[in-house]
């Protein structure tokens, strides 16, 4: 993109203020982009939602009856649902829930996407053919489908969508760092490791993967929104997370059934999915100009 | 180019036969006894061993894979397990639904998302710019079920202007001419009834706009600023041309190519998020059909509806490719 080279171009700064950024890390600091401190900021409040807000706000499955379906209030910021439990308490828990499950399916991605991309990428000859065409072949398929189908067939539970979730993005991942691989595994540095005498799992681990890594981190950076996203949506068409979990997907699809009566209960759900999914955009979008502008292109689709 | 466009038609056989026989298996493997759901619970074991002989499940699954495929190359998706009636059938009832869902979205998508991209481009790193790159950004963030239920609040609920589900009213449709709700809207009741399948079409069909324009935005705001920044635009620039006409007449259309397939491969994204968007407003398509066939185990119908969605998806993949071939003359193929 050519608006980041134009940011490099700027931020070469004069030697005084060179001197005054003590390490590299204040340098890289200085680059990030203001979207990119919104998204840590917007991102940093949500872990803190995630990590403290359960201990506040109490029990998410606490049903008060009498009380169901009232509009927000004092007593109840956000209102409450059908059972009378209180949604603000709900959507609190709800971060924990589809923060962890974000990372999850980058854990299950990125962790099998990487390691197919790798191997495929330095052994080369037939496993590498067999590796990615499969990869060709899953990156044929509408995703979402692929994971609705999978999560389905494997009994909806919450765990279940994050690993369907995961398993779609593999060939994601998979066809990056096999990109990214094919390129550096040429290189002399790596030639000279293997002249003096490296062992292959050193080569990789060692020479390889450190170029691998960045654009990888960003695409994974990415994948936590889109899996937050993803698996929201399972959770919605009702092949995710189960009743009575506060997974904010779920609550939308009960939500919706409410429509008429209490539309209020839709809004806070969905706010806290989008947040959470843009703050992540927000930060990858920056970390993919700080990244090799070149390779940025490959990373978004 | 005819050879070309066979070859990559070619390699698309392979791939389409291996995600038929991952969803076979799949779906095999998963369980459930189809026999048990067309008879019931109740059904006693004798009939239940009939109707397994009779559906060719007792086969092993390779001569169950087999047939099924041969049926599938001639059309022939298999009967569904639940009503016994053929999939074939019911996935065409349902697809024309699919199908004008998905244009009208691109229809909305394209324009206003090439549109946002130049004014971006052109305004790079303007208040204009900002505003609509952070319009992309939420574009891409926002959850589609959400905004297909919000739209449903503000404009059906509180102001309503428009229907909260479904794609006519009761009194259409019930004997559909050619499936498309529009077409048949008019056929059956003139301009009310195209007004009346207009408004049931309008919130779906933004509501699943939104990420294809936010993607097709930021698209061509990278691909025309980097034309904006080649030797040939500054070659204009220094011969005196105006602005508007660089833009319009040498960078615009070199920045579309890029874009045009982005738009073909979006369209295939679009049909799986057509899953979720026909769901939120009970759009009678392929996507709410195969929520419906996956909840009460109809495994016959998801096969058939996956074979389809794929299909589709690998054919919008060659036409991507194939456009940009033929756009773009330094593609050598």
């Amino acid at each position: 993109m050519l608006s980041s080279t134009r940011e490099f171009a700027t931020n070469a700064l004069p030697p005084t203020q060179q001197r005054r950024a003590r390490s590299r890390f204040a340098r890289w600091l200085r680059q990030v982009s203001p979207s990119g401190w919104t998204g840590g900021v917007l991102l940093a409040a949500l872990c803190l939602v995630a990590v403290a807000g359960p201990a506040v706000t109490g029990n998410p499955l606490a049903m008060n009856v009498p009380a169901r379906l009232q509009p927000p209030s004092p007593q109840h910021l956000m209102g409450t649902d059908e059972f009378g439990r209180d949604i603000l308490t709900r959507v609190v828990h709800g971060a924990r829930i589809s923060l962890g499950a974000g990372v999850g399916v980058v854990v299950v991605g990125l962790g099998i996407g990487l390691l197919f991309g790798l191997v495929a990428a330095y052994r080369g000859g037939a496993f590498a053919l067999a590796a990615m065409s499969f990869v060709d072949i899953m990156l044929a398929l509408p995703g979402v489908l692929l994971a609705i189908v999978i999560a389905a067939l494997l009994s909806p539970r919450l765990g279940t969508a994050i690993v369907a979730v995961g398993i779609v993005t593999i060939p994601y991942y998979a066809r990056l760092v096999w990109g990214v691989t094919q390129t550096v595994r040429l290189r002399e540095y790596v030639e000279a490791a293997r002249a003096a005498g490296a062992s292959d799992f050193r080569i990789l681990g060692r020479h390889l993967l450190p170029g691998v890594l960045p654009p990888a981190l960003v695409q994974a950076t990415l994948g936590v929104g889109n899996g937050i996203l993803s698996v929201s949506a399972l959770s919605f068409l009702g092949v995710g997370a189960q009743p009575p979990t506060p997974e904010w997907g779920l609550m939308l699809s009960q939500a919706q059934r409410f429509i008429l009566v209490a539309p209020y209960l839709g809004i806070f759900p969905g706010l806290g999915i989008m947040l959470a999914v843009l703050s992540f955009n927000l930060i990858g979008d920056s970390m993919h100009d700080l990244v090799d502008p070149v390779l940025a292109a490959s990373v978004r689709r | 180019m005819v050879r070309y466009l066979g070859r990559r038609v070619l390699i698309l056989l392979p791939s389409l036969l291996l995600v038929s026989m991952l969803t076979f298996v799949m779906i095999r493997s998963a369980g459930g006894d189809p026999a048990e759901l067309r008879l019931g619970l109740h059904a006693s074991p004798e009939s239940l061993a009939r109707v397994r002989r009779e559906m060719g499940l007792t086969d092993p699954w390779p001569v169950q894979y087999v047939r099924w495929l041969g049926g599938a190359l001639g059309g022939d998706l298999g009967r569904s397990y639940l009503t016994g009636s053929s999939v074939t059938d019911e996935i065409l009832q349902r697809f024309p639904a699919t199908l004008e869902l998905a244009l009208s979205s691109m229809l909305i998508a394209v324009p206003l998302g090439i549109a946002a991209g130049t004014i971006s481009a052109v305004r790079a790193r303007t208040v204009v710019d900002n505003v609509s790159m952070l319009g992309g950004l939420v574009g891409i963030s926002i959850p589609t079920f959400w905004l297909g239920v919000m739209l449903i609040i503000v404009f059906a609920v509180w102001l309503g202007w428009v229907p909260v589900a479904g794609s006519t009213d009761v009194h259409l449709g019930i004997y559909p001419i050619t499936k498309f709700s529009l077409i048949d809207g008019f056929l059956e009741d003139g301009w009310d009834g195209l007004w009346d399948a207009a408004r049931h079409l309008v919130l779906p069909a933004v509501t699943l706009a939104g990420w294809p324009m936010a993607i097709l935005a930021r698209h061509m705001r990278s691909s025309l600023l980097e034309v904006l920044h080649q030797d040939y635009t500054r070659t204009g620039r220094a011969k005196g041309l105006r602005f508007v006409r660089l833009v319009w007449r040498h960078a615009f259309p070199n920045a579309l190519i890029p874009v045009v397939t982005v738009a073909a491969l979006e369209t295939g994204y679009l049909l799986g998020g057509a899953v979720i968007t026909e769901t939120v407003f009970a759009w009678p398509g392929v996507g709410n059909l195969t929520i419906q066939a996956l909840a009460s185990r109809d495994y016959m119908l998801v096969q058939g509806a996956v074979l389809l969605f794929a299909v589709v998806f690998a054919l919008l993949n060659v036409l991507a490719d194939v456009t940009y071939a033929v756009l773009d003359p330094r593609i050598r193929y």
